[in-house]
């Protein structure tokens, strides 16, 4: 049995099956609020979830049972002798060290947790760093939505943030440091591409095999390191890959060789190519790309799927894949993504999709 | 003193819906229900203190802002925007 946390414009829904006998909702949360984000720490059972309130703010909150009470979380603010408010909360990861969880935000900003996500505070030095202010924010604002730690050290750490890049710290965030290397963002003009932390990395996954290894989705490329973030190389250009653009990427956590992204057409339009939804595959580090979608829409369906919104469970041949779409439909494979089924359907626009 | 008043989600995390505060201004009366209720602190002023973008606040009846003074009788409505989707 898997447990897929969706967290959409309209609320929280839990759902619970396998993938080819099907799925139900089990529990909504949050109803009418938009839930950016929600995830489940395997090492305390407990849910977190990040939700905005048009009207209120957005905030943290967790619970043992998503069907049952939520408790807010606190710290999740910004300085109050600063100029800046916390838009909303994009991702919660689970740390390398007992009971830390990091969360990242908009505008830029990264909080951590000594205690399971109870209570928050702010990474001074993320938010103080001396290139903020040239900080450019993405479509989605300035948001800091992907959080990499590294297993086993708890002071390495790689986080994203829409348009500025990839940033690494090895002293638990004290100090930071971009590391954009080799990302080209063409997006700009050819002659103002060498800028250090213009760049719109839009997620980044780390091998569980080969912790150095990270693939990542670019803005316009998919990229990949050997180095632990130190320097990227383009695996997507010259490939079959139908669009260098994307938001989500997938790692299958028993072969550091394969990964998965779902391309979108670029720029304005955002939706699966040529009507037809496919996940990409490599299973050699991004040398070669195949689609796979048995079962998937293969005409007049133009889907487009968030960052947040793919996730997997399991591991090598029984990898399960699972992602979601802002129109509302949920999909899922139990077999690596050779056959894929509708797990969810007529939901709210889809913003994550989390296996518990 | 003037009295507050709020809708859900607000009023279940005030504890009610009638708040009788001291304060002579609307910054100073959200001050004492934050004071008296923590819950509802962060959700009608940000961080910066500024009255949330789809928050509005009425002092009987007229639309306010932090600076509006008010009295013991006065009224003073917190409610949701009539925005977003």
């Amino acid at each position: 049995m898997t447990e897929i946390l969706v967290g959409t414009r309209k609320g929280l829904f839990v759902l619970d099956g396998e993938p080819r006998a099907g799925f139900e909702v089990t529990a909504r949360a949050f109803p009418g609020q938009s839930v950016e984000y929600a995830m489940r720490d395997h090492r305390s059972g407990r849910y977190l979830a990040s939700v905005t309130s048009w009207f209120y703010g957005g905030r943290i909150w967790v619970s043992d049972d998503p069907a049952g009470a939520w408790e807010e979380a606190q710290g999740v603010a910004l300085p109050a002798d600063g100029d800046a408010s916390l838009a909303r909360i994009w991702v919660i990861a689970a740390g390398a060290a007992d009971g830390v969880l990091y969360a990242g935000g908009d505008p830029g900003c990264l909080f951590r947790s000594h205690d399971g996500g109870l209570t928050w505070a702010l990474n001074r030095g993320l938010w103080d760093h001396p290139t903020r202010p040239d900080w450019v924010p993405g479509a989605g604002g300035l948001c800091l939505h992907t959080i990499v730690p590294w297993p086993g050290d708890p002071k390495r750490l790689l986080v994203a943030i829409s348009a500025v890049g990839v940033w690494l710290t090895d002293d638990g965030g004290t100090s930071w440091r971009t590391s954009n290397g080799g990302i080209v963002p063409e997006y700009l003009p050819e002659e103002a591409r060498d800028v250090p932390a213009q760049h719109c990395v839009h997620n980044v996954r780390r091998s569980a095999q080969r912790p150095e290894r990270l693939f990542l989705q670019f803005h316009g490329g998919v990229y990949r390191s050997d180095d632990a973030g130190a320097s990227w190389v383009d695996v997507g250009d010259g490939t079959d890959l139908p669009s260098d653009f994307g938001f989500p990427i997938v790692v299958d956590p028993a072969d550091p060789d394969s990964a998965y992204v779902i391309p979108l057409v670029g720029a304005e339009d955002r939706t699966t190519p040529a009507g037809a939804v496919r996940v990409w595959e490599t299973r050699d580090a991004g040398g070669t790309w195949a689609p796979r979608g048995e079962g998937l829409p293969g005409r007049d369906a133009y889907l487009t799927v968030l960052r947040e919104a793919f996730d997997s469970a399991g591991a090598g041949e029984r990898l399960e894949l699972y992602f979601g779409a802002t129109s509302g439909e949920v999909f899922g494979s139990g077999d690596a993504g050779a056959t894929w089924s509708q797990v969810a359907d007529h939901l709210p626009p889809v913003h994550s999709v989390r296996t518990a | 003193m003037p009295v507050v008043l709020l809708r859900a989600p607000l009023s279940e995390l005030a504890g009610g819906r009638e708040h009788t505060l001291e304060g002579g201004t609307v910054d100073e009366v959200l001050a004492a229900l934050e004071d008296r209720c923590p819950a509802v602190a962060g959700w009608v002023l940000d961080e910066r203190r500024a009255i949330r973008t789809h928050v509005n606040v009425y002092v009987n009846g007229q639309p306010a802002g932090r600076e509006t003074v008010v009295g013991a009788a006065d009224r003073i409505h917190v409610l949701p925007a009539i925005t977003g989707g």
